[in-house]
C-alpha cells in the first residue's frame, strides 16, 4: 500500500505494510535513524514525533494512520521557534547523559512548549511523563524546558 | 627510573601527515595509576595545518562523559584552547589503546596521570622545535592556544608551523615531563558539554542502533525463555518461507550465558519484518536442566540456609561469641533484595561483518576486549582478525561490560558471509536475557555494651554461588564496614544455586549491601539511642587508613569524616526533629569506586508512598572535579537510579528457570514527577582524582528507608518500597 505524507516539511511517499509502525518507516525506509528504538509498546518515549503537531509515539503509529498527515520529527524540529528554543537549552544546561532518549524528550518538550508557553512544574511533568531517561536526566530536562520557555526561577 | 622506562622512550613518535600537519603517537609508560595498575598510554594527537587539534577519545561512552573528560586532561597539558579541539572516537585495541573499558568508575583514577602525560610530551616536543629554531632555551617560551611565544623577541609561531621540526627531534622521557600546577589550569575544572551533544540534539546517527552499512541485513535472536535451556527442533522452513525472511538460522551457545545460549536467528531487510515473524517461530527447548529455579523457592531455601550453619567465613575478627554473651543489648534483623535487570533505553544491538576469515564488529560495548576473546573463541578465530569499533553506547550501567549479543552477532554473521548482519533485541529480551543484579539475603546482630558502644557485628549473607564461590557480582567483600573499624566482626555467606546470568549493576554489590548495611547500622544506632552519623563517627574513631589490598588506596577514616560532617552541615540533620508529622530525614555515609558519599534526604508520605523532596550529596573523589558541570550530573543520575531501585517497583522474579517481567511496565524506572531536588557538594582532599559514575548512588537508598523511618516509624528491610510496607 502506498502511503503520502511529509516529514519535516518534504513529501514523501512509501509503498508497505500499513501495519509497520511508523518508528521503523522512518529508521529503515526513509533512513531518519533520529527517532529511536526503546520499548517498542509505548512505554518509553524514545520514539516520539510530531503527527500533526501532537507528541505522539511513532512506534504505536501504523504506516496506514499516516496517510496526508505532517511529520516532524527531530531531524526537522528545530524549523519551529519551540524546537529551536528547545534544542538551544538542551545544549546550553548540556542535558543529554548517553543521550538515547533525548530525541523523545526534545520531541515531547517542543509539543509542549508549542500549546503552553509557559508550563507550570505539574504540566511539565504530565507533558513528560511519558519519557524515561534510563540515566536520570530530569532535573535538567525541567530546567531547560524552563529556560527555553523564558521562566525565571525565583532563587531559594 | 626504571629500565623498563627507559626502554620504551622510543614508543613517542611524531610524524608529518599528508597534506602538511603532525600526528603524534604516544606510547607512554607511567609509573602507575591510582588503583596501582601499571599504565602504558596511547594516544593520538593530530595538528592540522591550520592549527586545529584533533584529539582521540579512546574509551567508550556510555553517558559517563570520558569521551569529553580525556581529551581535556590532553588539551589542558597540550595547551591549546578548548575551541581549536575536535574528538574523533578510536576504535577499540588494547594492544594500542591500553584500558578501554567503561566500568568500575576507573577511567578517571587509571587516565589522570598518563592522559596529561600525553599533552605535556606533545607539548614540550613542540616547544623544543620552536626553541631550536630560535636558538633560546625552552623554558624561556610561553604557549597560549596552540602558539608558542618569545617573550624576549616577540617571535611567535603556531603549533602547526612547528610541525616538521618537532617531527625530527627525539621524544621527550614522560618521568621528565613537568605537568601544570593546578592553579594554572584553564579547562581542567571548567564546565565543558558533552563532545556529542549538538549531534544528539539534532538525532545525528551515533548510536550502535543507528549504525548501516549497504546491504545490511537485520537480525533477530529467539533464546530459550528459561535461561540455559537447550535447543532441539523449529519450524525452521516455515518461517523462512515468510515473506521478506531472507535466512532462518540455529546458533549454538557453549552453555554460558557470557556467549549466548543457543538461539534461533530469523534475517530479514527489516527488523520490523524479523521481529513480526518471531511470532510464528516455534521452538522445542529442554529445558529440564533449568525449569526448577523460581524466586519462591530462592527465598524459603535462604529462609532455610539462615537457620543453619553458613558455608564459609568472609572474614572474621576478635572473638564474636564473647562481644554478644557479654553484651548489654543485642540488636537483630533480616534484610534482602531482589535480581534487577539493567534496562538500557538503547536494546542490546551490534553489527558484525564476517568476510575473508575475519570479522569487523560495531558494538555498543563498555568492554570490548573481553567481546573480542569471546568472539575469537566461539568463531575460532585468532584475535587479531577480529576488529572492533566502538559506537556511542545508549546507556550502560554495567550490561554492557558483559558481550553477549557481540558474540551472537558475530556468529550469525559469520553463517552469511560477505553480507554484514545487524542483531538487534527487542524490549522484551532485553529485559529477559539480562545479566542480573542478584538478589541477596542477609541476617544481622549487632551487640552493645552498657555505653551504647558497638563491640560486636554478625551477618549471615546468603548469596547465589558456584563451585563454593559467589557468582559474578554476588560476592560481599571482607571489608564491608564495620569491618576493619570494630573489633569483634564475623561476615560469613552461604550460596543458593541459580540458573539466572548474574552481573554488574551500576556500584555493583555496593547498590545492595550499601543498602542493608547502612539501614541495619540506623536501627544499632537508635537501640544505642544516638543517630547514624553519631555512630559511624564514633566507629571510624581516630585517623586512620584501612588498608584495601594491593591495587587499590586505603580506606582513609578521615575523608570518610569529612563527608559526613559535610552533609549533616548541608542537610540541616540539626534540624531534622523539627519537620512535620509524615516527613523525615535520613542518613547514610558508603565508600565504593574509590569515593566517599555521605548523603542526607527528606521524604515526606504522601497518599501512603514516600516521596522524596531533597537529596543533598557530599563527595570526596579527591583534589580535583575535572569536568563540574558532568560530576553534578553524574551525581544527580545516581541519586535518581538508587531512589529508583527502591521505589518504582523494581523487581525480576522468576518462574520455572524464566524471568516474568518483560517491559518498563513491569520494571520500571523512575520519571520526571519523581525527580526530587538534588544538592551537590564535594569535599576536597589532597588525594589523586577518582571517578564519579557510582559512588554517590549507593548511599541514597538506606538515606531513603532512614528517613522512611523517621516519618513513619516503620523499617523498610525489603526493596522495592512498597505501600503495603508503610501501611
Amino acid at each position: 500500500m502506498a502511503v503520502s505524507f511529509t516529514v519535516n516539511g518534504e513529501k514523501r511517499q512509501v509503498d508497505g505494510d500499513p501495519a509497520k509502525p511508523l518508528l521503523w518507516v522512518l529508521r529503515e525506509d526513509l533512513d531518519m535513524v533520529g527517532t529511536k528504538f526503546g520499548c517498542g509498546a509505548g512505554l518509553c518515549g524514545a520514539c516520539t514525533v510530531h503527527l500533526g503537531g501532537d507528541a505522539v509515539r511513532s512506534c504505536q503509529t501504523p504506516l496506514g494512520d499516516v496517510n496526508g498527515m505532517a511529520i516532524t520529527t527531530i531531524e526537522g524540529v528545530q524549523a519551529s521557534d519551540p524546537g529551536k528554543r528547545i534544542a538551544a537549552a538542551w545544549i546550553k544546561l548540556d542535558v543529554p547523559q548517553c543521550g538515547y532518549c533525548q530525541a523523545g524528550q526534545i520531541m515531547s518538550a517542543t509539543a509542549l512548549l508549542a500549546t503552553t508557553p509557559k508550563p507550570s512544574d505539574e504540566e511539565i511533568d504530565a507533558a513528560m511523563m511519558g519519557n524515561l531517561c534510563r540515566c536520570s536526566t530530569y532535573v535538567r530536562i525541567r530546567a531547560a524546558i524552563k529556560d527555553a520557555a523564558g521562566i525565571v526561577e525565583a532563587k531559594a | 627510573m626504571s629500565a623498563a622506562t627507559l626502554s620504551r622512550r622510543g614508543f613517542i613518535s611524531a610524524s608529518l601527515l599528508a597534506g602538511g600537519g603532525l600526528l603524534f603517537d604516544l606510547n607512554m609508560p607511567v609509573a602507575r595509576a591510582a588503583d596501582g595498575t601499571p599504565v602504558i598510554l596511547t594516544a593520538f594527537i593530530r595538528i592540522l595545518p591550520d592549527n586545529r587539534v584533533i584529539i582521540g577519545a579512546k574509551n567508550a561512552e556510555i553517558g559517563q562523559g570520558a569521551k569529553t573528560m580525556l581529551p581535556m586532561l590532553i588539551a589542558e597539558e597540550l595547551d591549546v584552547d578548548w575551541k581549536q579541539v575536535t574528538i574523533e572516537q578510536t576504535h577499540a585495541d588494547a594492544k594500542i589503546f591500553g584500558g578501554q573499558s567503561a566500568g568500575g568508575s576507573r577511567t578517571t583514577p587509571r587516565e589522570w596521570l598518563p592522559t596529561r602525560q600525553a599533552g605535556a610530551a606533545a607539548r614540550a616536543m613542540l616547544v623544543a622545535a620552536a626553541a631550536q629554531g630560535w636558538g633560546v632555551a625552552p623554558e624561556t617560551l610561553k604557549v597560549a592556544g596552540g602558539t608558542v611565544t618569545d617573550p624576549k623577541s616577540g617571535k611567535s609561531a603556531t603549533y602547526a608551523s612547528l610541525a616538521v621540526a618537532a617531527a625530527k627531534l627525539p621524544a621527550p622521557d614522560p618521568a621528565t615531563l613537568k605537568l601544570k600546577d593546578p592553579a594554572d589550569f584553564r579547562i581542567i575544572g571548567q564546565s565543558i558539554g558533552g563532545v556529542d551533544t549538538p549531534a544528539i540534539v539534532t538525532g545525528k546517527p551515533l548510536f550502535g542502533i543507528d549504525f548501516t552499512l549497504p546491504d545490511m541485513l537485520y537480525a533477530v535472536l529467539e533464546t530459550c525463555p528459561a535461561h540455559g535451556g537447550i535447543y532441539k527442533s523449529a519450524n525452521l522452513d516455515e518461517v523462512k518461507a515468510l515473506p521478506g525472511i531472507t535466512h532462518v538460522l540455529t546458533i549454538k551457545g557453549d552453555g554460558t550465558p557470557e556467549s549466548g545460549f543457543d538461539g534461533v536467528a530469523i534475517l530479514s531487510k527489516s527488523w520490523w519484518t524479523a521481529n513480526q515473524a518471531r511470532e510464528t517461530l516455534k521452538v522445542d527447548w529442554d529445558v529440564s536442566s533449568v525449569s526448577g529455579f523460581s524466586t519462591e523457592a530462592y527465598a524459603a531455601q535462604a529462609a532455610e540456609r539462615r537457620k543453619g550453619k553458613a558455608d564459609g567465613d568472609i572474614v572474621r575478627t576478635g572473638d564474636v561469641d564473647a562481644a554478644f554473651a557479654g553484651a548489654a543489648k543485642t540488636v537483630s534483623a533480616d534484610y534482602s533484595y531482589p535480581f534487577l535487570a539493567h534496562g538500557t533505553l538503547e536494546p542490546q544491538n551490534c553489527t558484525a561483518l564476517f568476510k575473508d576469515g575475519a570479522v569487523e564488529i560495531w558494538a555498543p560495548t563498555q568492554n570490548p576486549e573481553s567481546g573480542r576473546a569471546l568472539v575469537a573463541k566461539a568463531l575460532n578465530l585468532p584475535p587479531e582478525k577480529i576488529r572492533i569499533n566502538f559506537t556511542r553506547i545508549g546507556g550502560g550501567f554495567g550490561r554492557r561490560l558483559m558481550n553477549d549479543y557481540m558474540v551472537q552477532a558475530a556468529s550469525i554473521a559469520a553463517q552469511v558471509p560477505g553480507t554484514p548482519v545487524k542483531l538487534l533485541w527487542n524490549r522484551q529480551q532485553d529485559i529477559q536475557r539480562d545479566f542480573y543484579r542478584p538478589a541477596g539475603w542477609h541476617g544481622f546482630r549487632a551487640a552493645l555494651d552498657k555505653d551504647g558502644a558497638l563491640t560486636g557485628f554478625h551477618d549471615h549473607f546468603v548469596t547465589f554461588g558456584k563451585d563454593g564461590k559467589p557468582v559474578r557480582s554476588a560476592e560481599m567483600p571482607a571489608s564491608e564496614l564495620p569491618a576493619g573499624l570494630i573489633d569483634n566482626v564475623l561476615l560469613e555467606q552461604s550460596f543458593l544455586t541459580t540458573n539466572m546470568p548474574t552481573g554488574w549493576l551500576r556500584a555493583p554489590g555496593s547498590n545492595a549491601l550499601a543498602f542493608v548495611y547502612q539501614a541495619f547500622l540506623d536501627e544499632v544506632a537508635d537501640a544505642a539511642g544516638k543517630d547514624l552519623p553519631t555512630l559511624m563517627l564514633e566507629i571510624l574513631g581516630e585517623p586512620r587508613e584501612l588498608p584495601r589490598g594491593p591495587n587499590a588506596p586505603p580506606f582513609v577514616t578521615s575523608r570518610a569524616r569529612g563527608v559526613i560532617e559535610k552533609a549533616v552541615a548541608m542537610g540541616g540533620w540539626a534540624d531534622r526533629k523539627t519537620l512535620s508529622k509524615g516527613t523525615g530525614k535520613g542518613f547514610a555515609f558508603y565508600y565504593s569506586h574509590m569515593g566517599y558519599f555521605a548523603e542526607v534526604l527528606e521524604v515526606a508520605i504522601i497518599e501512603g508512598m514516600p516521596k522524596v523532596k531533597t537529596v543533598w550529596v557530599a563527595g570526596d573523589v579527591g583534589s580535583q572535579i575535572i569536568n563540574p558541570i558532568n560530576a553534578l550530573h553524574q551525581a544527580q543520575g545516581s541519586v535518581i537510579e538508587g531512589l529508583g531501585q527502591a521505589l518504582a517497583g523494581q523487581i525480576i522474579t522468576q518462574v520455572d528457570g524464566a524471568v516474568e517481567q518483560a517491559n518498563y511496565d513491569t520494571h520500571p524506572f523512575l520519571r520526571i514527577n519523581d525527580a526530587p531536588e538534588i544538592i551537590v557538594e564535594f569535599v576536597k582532599t589532597d588525594y589523586p582524582p577518582t571517578g564519579l559514575g557510582e559512588p554517590a548512588l549507593p548511599p541514597v537508598i538506606p538515606a531513603l528507608v532512614n528517613a522512611i523511618h523517621a516519618a513513619t516509624g516503620k523499617r523498610i528491610r525489603s526493596l522495592p518500597v512498597t505501600a503495603e510496607m508503610l501501611a
